[in-house]
């Protein structure tokens, strides 16, 4: 009465269906990097270098954060500190570690220069690329406006790469 | 007895599962064909009503640098990159952003980054004050600790720039931290991010026991209620 092996192969084609499209799905999203990976590219690509690609797990694990956004100077906006290799060559921002001393030296080009040509600047795997729908605003309360109207933290112009992904989600 | 009635109830709820399952069997083969698109008399139906439409999950953690969708497998240099698997070997784990916790691996010792560029004996400014939160939600309260982040940061990374260093003198709503503001010009981007596995992470003090959620006075006014 009851044919066991019809009802595991048509089982087994329907979960295979399902797999396949959602590994369809997927498979365009390649959102794959380490968190808090962070490419920039102000300049690279138009200077026919490729992306520069900087990895906070890495350096987390030799440095505490203060070192680089105390001390260092470096702001909390990905492409935010407009680096270019004179600031490097004379000890700013990355130059002060990778200056042969501390670390390897700038001649080793290909170290940071790593990243996919076109990669827009950006740091990965943040919440805000994971959204499914544009970031959620609260109602304004009081009167007061919606922290996202607020000007104080709002991103420069010029750093505007890191909004990108979620800003072409909204055009899908 | 005691036995024998045990099996008879597996041995139903085996029996109910059967025919569960077939009558499942029907509906799946008319699922898995709904998948494509059918010709009918009435048109196609649409291909669009898959599974986990907008669910967005990690494929694989840590892939190594070629592998990672950002770094370039035709440079050189790329392939002398560490990949981050081999540096979080036995480090206490997580489960979202780098599926490191980076407080535990400071905390038991497992790491000792420098607070200096180069002299690794400076040690940290670390404070010891927690600051409560209350949340309006049904959420637990926030706990802001000083202790994790003095450890890691320096006061001026965050006062007053971000917060003005005084009790409840800081606006902070989920809508702003999500939106990369307050709590999330961190979290979410390098610190670990905003996922339903982490909200107890800052939700962390429990509501009193006789907490109810306060009602909206739309529906409290609503004459059909
Ligand atoms: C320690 C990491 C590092 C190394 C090593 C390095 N760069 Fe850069 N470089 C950067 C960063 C970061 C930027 C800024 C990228 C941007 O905003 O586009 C940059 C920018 C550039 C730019 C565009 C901006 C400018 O200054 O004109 C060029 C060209 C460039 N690098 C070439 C090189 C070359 C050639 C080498 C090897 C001799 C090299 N870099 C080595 C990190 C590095
Ligand atoms: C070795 C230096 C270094 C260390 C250590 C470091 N960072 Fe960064 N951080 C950077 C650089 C470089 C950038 C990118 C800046 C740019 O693109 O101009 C950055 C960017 C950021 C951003 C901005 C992301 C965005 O786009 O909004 C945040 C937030 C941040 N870091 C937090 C941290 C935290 C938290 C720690 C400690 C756990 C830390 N960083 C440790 C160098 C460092
Ligand atoms: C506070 C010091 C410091 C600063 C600032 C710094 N680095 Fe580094 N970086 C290091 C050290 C130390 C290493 C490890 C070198 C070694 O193992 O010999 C390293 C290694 C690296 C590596 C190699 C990682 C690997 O997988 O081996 C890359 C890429 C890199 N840095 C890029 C950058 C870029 C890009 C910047 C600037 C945006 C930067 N770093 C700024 C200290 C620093
Ligand atoms: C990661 C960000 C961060 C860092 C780093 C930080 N603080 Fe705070 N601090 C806060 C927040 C958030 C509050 C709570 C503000 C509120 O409730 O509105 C706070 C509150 C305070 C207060 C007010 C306490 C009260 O009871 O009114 C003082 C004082 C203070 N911080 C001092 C410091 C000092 C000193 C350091 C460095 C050793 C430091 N903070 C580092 C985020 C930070
Ligand atoms: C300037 C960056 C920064 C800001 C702003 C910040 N944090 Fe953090 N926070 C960190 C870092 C770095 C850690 C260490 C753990 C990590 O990197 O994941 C941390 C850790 C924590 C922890 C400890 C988690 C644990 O495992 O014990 C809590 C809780 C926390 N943050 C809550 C908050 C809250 C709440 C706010 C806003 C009021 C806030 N943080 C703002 C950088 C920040
Ligand atoms: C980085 C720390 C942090 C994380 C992670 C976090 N929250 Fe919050 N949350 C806060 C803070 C701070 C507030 C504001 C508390 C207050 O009113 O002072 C808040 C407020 C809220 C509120 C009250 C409404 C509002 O917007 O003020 C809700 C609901 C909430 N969080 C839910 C969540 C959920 C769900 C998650 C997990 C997906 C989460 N939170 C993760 C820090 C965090």
């Amino acid at each position: 009465m009851i044919n066991i092996k019809g009802f595991f192969t048509k089982w087994r084609v329907a979960f295979a269906a399902l797999i396949a499209s959602v590994a369809v799905v997927l498979m365009p999203q390649s959102s794959t990097a380490e968190y808090a990976d962070v490419v920039i590219n102000n300049y690279a690509d138009a200077a026919g270098m490729r992306p520069a690609v900087f990895p906070h797990w890495y350096h987390r694990i030799r440095f505490r954060c203060k070192v680089c956004h105390a001390d260092l100077g470096f702001k909390f906006k990905a492409g935010g500190n407009k680096i270019t290799m004179a600031k490097i060559i004379d000890g700013q921002f990355c130059g002060a570690c990778h200056n042969g001393e501390i670390s390897w030296s700038v001649e080793n080009c290909g170290m940071c220069h790593s990243g996919i040509p076109g990669t827009p600047t950006s740091i990965h795997g943040s919440t805000i690329q994971r959204l499914v729908a544009p970031t959620y605003k609260a109602l304004p309360k009081d009167g007061q406006p919606a922290p996202s109207d607020a000007p104080a933290d709002a991103a420069p112009a010029d750093a505007a790469p890191a909004e990108a992904a979620p800003a072409k989600a909204k055009k899908k | 007895m005691k036995k024998i009635n045990f099996a008879t109830i597996v041995a139903a709820g085996l029996v109910c599962f059967a025919a569960g399952a077939l009558a499942a069997t029907e509906g799946a083969t008319k699922d898995s064909m709904q998948l494509k698109p059918v010709k009918g008399e009435e048109g196609k139906v649409s291909a669009a009503n898959t599974f986990n439409r907008l669910l967005k999950k990690d494929k694989a953690r840590n892939l190594p640098p070629p592998e990672d969708g950002i770094h370039d497998a035709d440079n050189e240099g790329t392939h002398v990159l560490q990949p981050p698997l081999v540096a979080f070997e036995g480090l206490p784990k997580t489960d979202f952003g780098n599926y490191v916790d980076w407080v535990q691996s400071l905390q038991k010792g497992f790491l000792n980054p420098r607070y200096d560029r180069v002299d690794p004996t400076v040690e940290p400014l670390v404070m010891d004050l927690d600051i409560v939160r209350e949340v309006k939600a049904s959420v637990p309260d926030v706990v802001f600790p000083h202790k994790p982040h003095t450890q890691w940061l320096h006061c001026s990374n965050c006062h007053p720039a971000i917060f003005i260093p005084q009790k409840n003198a800081n606006q902070i709503n989920m809508s702003a931290i999500l939106l990369g503001q307050k709590c999330g010009v961190c979290h979410g981007k390098v610190s670990f991010p905003i996922t339903t596995l982490s909200c107890k992470k800052c939700h962390s003090k429990p509501k009193p026991d006789d907490w109810k959620p306060p009602l909206s006075s739309a529906s409290v006014k609503n004459p059909w209620r």
